[in-house]
């Protein structure tokens, strides 16, 4: 067996009176890549940030042992921890957006690292700078070492961020969710990436990732961890095969199956929407006047029709506009032109009390569940909104009824109402987005990457949800994400947008099986898959 | 009876306030924050006090006429009930507690011999045969006996109340906060006696240049306060809060032209704006003599005008922020998901933009409210401020001035106006903290 690395036994971290780490123990040996998995809340991030002692001043750890490479982390004083910290463990995070310094050069932030742990001189920091550059296989290093974070692309930033870490040459490198923010193409180069550094390295990485699938392609061994506790420490192969616990299994079995698209019921039915060379432009203006010299095409004509019922997939990268047409389908951005058929209604030719009402037949569900509540107004209230602006005929009495029967729909409790939203977790919270939708009975919901910052399991407890309501109440979708196996669960239709353009429609397990475009299959081929 | 503008403004003000709460108190949804509020320490005590001010200050809004003599004046209940304060006016400055003049004077003696001392006062501490003998210990055994007299009408109000509240709310007597609160109470009524009962007998915080009572003066200086910062913030705020948050959520044209209409104001300083507008108002009364024909009238026209003036030259500041806060919140996707329902514009600007403004809001009128109150001060400095005649901690700073250049210092203007701006000031701060703690939901629940 290859020699521990680190060694912990026994950390508990406690905030106030809540434990939110408790009593756990695990190694990382050499070399090797150890994944720390579970949801949102269950502790992983604050586990690895309480061994680097990163934790706000109101937590309380407490840890029986903690060694690395046999020498003990507890024991070292907090002066002494600034030489363990970047320089024997490296930390990535998650928001590439957020870690960086906006005002300093990237090579400046790589150099600052060399310059706290290493004593060289100035030519010999930048050429370290610059083969770090090369290491993490940024595109024209020269270049790049002289711009500002806000020049680079988000999966660019990581890569910078990856490259401090390593700056310090640390025998661990701890990836706290390094892909969650990036999309699906670039998380596969990101982890590609990772990979090949380990094995030029031989360091070992600590890898914290809600993503089973991710995890299984990466990781030697893997910690299950819930609700503060590891409930089951495994090999990625023995994991796969049989998990033991009945978490992991929960787990595993959440996960969503690309293959679950294969044989669906196919038939044909009425149109509801039809929508025809749909474009949004922002201008680009410059210049004293404020003259448009050029258009930022966001959406450039789009053409698609959905069926009653029924739910069509929007498929595609961050940037490429499928949230702008979503926007732009119910008016909440202007379009620059193009038509909507909406039950064989255009939508742009409606007056605008029209409009107004006709917003009943279309819904939004917004991707944050955290920004998308007024968090000073009551569930209750929240829910009740659309019925009090388009349904102003029903009183009081009736409308508490009806928010009491749209709670129960979603499976929320009746004692709902009266809370506020911060007091739901973002699974319920996404539950009441989806009351408040279904409050003045739309016939079409334009989801809006309803599910992605969801845990996987939550998720999944979603989408069953609206495939249910689909199914008693006859809604229509447009479903927007860039998860493709959340498109096979869901969808009978996909649509994939490339650059603000559809480059490819059909039926779900035609374009999943057998795409016809090179993009499709790449989208296809960066989906991390257990195996 | 005669109402004043002010006086009819502070009534509907307390009435609007009084609505508001009592609104507030029928909504269900409300009885969380209220409830922590009232188990607030901190919240409680401070609202206490502000009561307690509130309360000096509409007992000074009250104005009547009175006959006295062949004159005919307008006093307030205050006044009324303040008179020995009010017409017990020394020669010119003495210390607190003293029986004698803050300076040397020539003295007729009872033989008709003259000699160079500080002359006894008129009231001060006039019962006294040998004041430097007796006049600590007399000092003392009075303050003692005001104080019990305070304590023991303390203790009887409890004593009658005691089986009402022991038998139906127990609570009020027996959380801890209700414990701190009638501890308060108690040091309130008992300390207010005992300077009610000494000033029977001394000037408590000496007197000015002209003998008159500083105690006195701080008291009518409360309804001063109060009527600048809550009137000029109730002219400010509406100002503010339509147009940062019109400003922020239409964008465009809108936006361009309130932003216009306040970099401009900005722009002008606003002590023109004021001196200005100060001298308007004169110039108008001494056209208008016949309808400003007593003092109380003029200096009650030129408050209500510097209120006015303030609240114009002041709101842009909360404006710009409201705007601010308004152009991140109208992204945020509650309020798209609001246009997705086909709710009213004006309605999102109320129900979503609007509660979700209220704490930048609640901070800087708290802020200002001191502001507010040092900036008269300030006026004052330039002749621009309250009138002269007017009673206001600004004023009695403003001659401070004076005073504390004089060899030995006269201090106890300052002192008195210091303490009584402060404990305001500081009673309204902790007070808004409370209650915006209490009203963020998210916040509300972390317990703190």
């Amino acid at each position: 067996m290859e020699q521990v690395l680190l060694q912990v036994r026994g950390l508990t971290v406690a905030f106030k009176d809540e434990t939110v780490v408790n009593d756990i123990s695990f190694d990382v040996y050499k070399g090797e890549t150890f994944a720390l998995v579970g949801e949102s809340g269950s502790g992983k991030s604050i586990s690895a940030l309480s061994v680097l002692r990163l934790l706000p001043g109101n937590a309380k750890i407490s840890v029986n042992q903690m060694l690395l490479d046999g020498e003990s982390l507890s024991s070292i004083t907090e002066q002494n921890f600034c030489k363990i910290r970047g320089k024997r463990i490296g930390l990535v995070f998650q928001d590439p957006m957020s870690s960086l310094n906006p005002v300093m050069t990237i090579g400046e932030q790589i150099a600052e690292v060399m310059q706290i742990h290493f004593n060289y001189s100035k030519a010999k920091i930048f050429a370290e700078v610059f083969d770090l550059l090369n290491h993490v296989e940024i595109p024209e290093p020269e270049r790049r070492i002289n711009e500002y974070p806000h020049q680079l692309s988000g999966g660019q930033r990581q890569r910078v961020m990856i490259a401090i870490a390593l700056a310090g040459k640390p025998d661990l490198l701890i990836a706290d969710e390094p892909t969650t923010a990036l999309d699906v193409t670039i998380q596969a180069q990101i982890l590609q990436l990772l990979k090949t550094i380990q094995q030029k390295t031989g360091m070992a990485l600590w890898l914290i990732s809600h993503d089973l699938a991710l995890v299984s392609n990466m990781a030697d061994r893997i910690a299950v961890m819930q609700k503060g506790k590891i409930v089951e420490t495994n090999n990625t192969d023995n994991f796969f095969k049989k998990a033991e616990h009945s978490y992991s299994l929960k787990l595993l079995a959440a996960l969503p199956s690309m293959d679950s698209c294969i044989n669906k019921a196919v038939d044909t039915r009425s149109n509801l929407l039809k929508v025809t060379d749909f474009k949004v432009y922002y201008p680009i203006r410059k210049g004293f006047f404020k003259r448009v010299v050029d258009y930022v095409r966001a959406v450039d004509g789009v053409s698609f029709q959905l069926q009653q019922g029924k739910t069509l997939a929007l498929v595609g990268e961050s940037g490429c506009g499928k949230t702008t047409l979503g926007k732009g389908l119910i008016n909440l951005i202007p379009k620059t032109s193009g038509t909507v058929l909406f039950n064989g209604v255009d939508l742009s030719e409606l007056t605008t009390d029209a409009q107004r009402r006709i917003r009943a037949d279309i819904q939004i569900v917004f991707q944050d569940p955290f920004s998308s509540m007024n968090p000073r107004m009551l569930v209750g209230d929240i829910v009740a909104e659309g019925i009090k602006a388009l349904y102003p005929e029903i009183g009081s009495a009736d409308r508490q009824l009806r928010i009491a029967k749209l709670l129960e729909q979603v499976e929320l409790p009746k004692s709902s109402a009266m809370r506020y939203p911060h007091e739901f977790s973002g699974g319920q919270r996404q539950r009441i987005c989806i009351a408040r939708a279904l409050a003045v009975e739309p016939k079409l919901i334009i989801c809006d990457e309803p599910t992605s910052a969801l845990d996987v399991s939550v998720q999944a407890q979603i989408i069953d949800l609206l495939k249910n309501l689909q199914k008693s109440k006859g809604i229509s979708y447009l479903f927007i994400t860039h998860d493709l196996a959340v498109v096979a669960e869901i969808a009978d239709e996909v649509a994939v947008m490339y650059q603000g353009e559809i480059i490819e429609q059909g039926k779900v397990e035609q374009v999943l099986t057998s795409p016809k475009h090179a993009y499709t299959q790449q989208l296809l081929d960066a989906v991390p898959r257990i195996g | 009876m005669i109402i004043l503008w002010t006086d009819a403004l502070i009534y509907m003000l307390v009435l609007a306030s009084l609505f508001a709460g009592f609104f507030i108190f029928q909504k269900p949804h409300f009885q969380r924050p209220l409830k922590k509020i009232s188990a607030s320490k901190t919240g409680m005590v401070s609202l206490l006090l502000l009561v307690f001010f509130i309360f000096i200050g509409l007992l000074d809004s009250i104005h009547f006429k009175q006959s006295e003599g062949h004159s005919t004046e307008i006093i307030s209940a205050l006044d009324y009930w303040a008179k020995p304060l009010r017409s017990q006016s020394e020669k010119t400055y003495s210390a607190p507690f003293s029986a004698h003049l803050y300076s040397k004077e020539m003295i007729t003696l009872a033989d008709g011999s003259h000699s160079w001392g500080y002359p006894r006062l008129k009231f001060g501490g006039a019962h006294l045969k040998t004041p430097d003998k007796e006049r600590l210990e007399d000092v003392l055994t009075k303050a003692a006996i005001g104080f019990a007299k305070g304590a023991s009408i303390f203790i009887l109000f409890i004593v009658l109340l005691w089986s009402y509240l022991h038998d139906r709310h127990k609570h009020l007597l027996n959380s801890p906060t209700a414990k701190a609160l009638w501890i308060v109470v108690f040091l309130l009524v008992s300390i207010s006696y005992m300077l009610i009962y000494l000033s029977d007998y001394y000037h408590v915080l000496g007197t000015d240049k002209v003998g008159e009572d500083v105690f006195y003066q701080a008291i009518k200086s409360i309804r001063t306060g109060l009527v600048i910062g809550s009137l000029t913030t109730m002219i400010m705020l509406p100002l503010a809060i339509v147009f940062g948050i019109m400003a922020g959520f239409f964008r465009g044209w809108v936006d361009d032209v309130i932003q216009y209409i306040y970099t401009t104001l900005n722009s002008i300083p606003s002590v023109l704006l004021i001196a200005a507008s100060i001298l308007m108002v004169q110039v108008y009364m001494s056209n208008h003599a016949e309808e400003f024909n007593s003092l109380i009238l003029r200096s009650d026209m030129r408050l209500l005008f510097l209120c006015l003036i303030l609240g114009v030259t002041s709101w842009t500041g909360l404006c710009r922020m409201l705007r601010a806060e308004t152009l991140k919140l109208r992204e945020m996707e509650y309020v798209q998901a609001a246009q997705a329902l086909g709710v009213k514009q004006s309605t999102i600007l109320i129900r979503h933009i609007l509660p979700n403004v209220m704490h930048i809001v609640l901070i800087s009128v708290v802020l200002d409210f001191s502001s507010l109150v040092l900036a008269e001060a300030v006026l004052s400095y330039i002749n621009i401020g309250v009138d002269p005649t007017t009673y206001s901690w600004g004023n009695m700073i403003n001659g401070a001035r004076l005073e504390m250049a004089r060899e030995p210092v006269v201090w106890w203007s300052l002192l008195a106006s210091f303490v009584f701006m402060f404990s305001l000031v500081l009673a309204a701060n902790l007070f808004a903290d409370t209650v915006r703690n209490a009203f963020d939901p998210r916040r509300a629940e972390q317990g703190e």
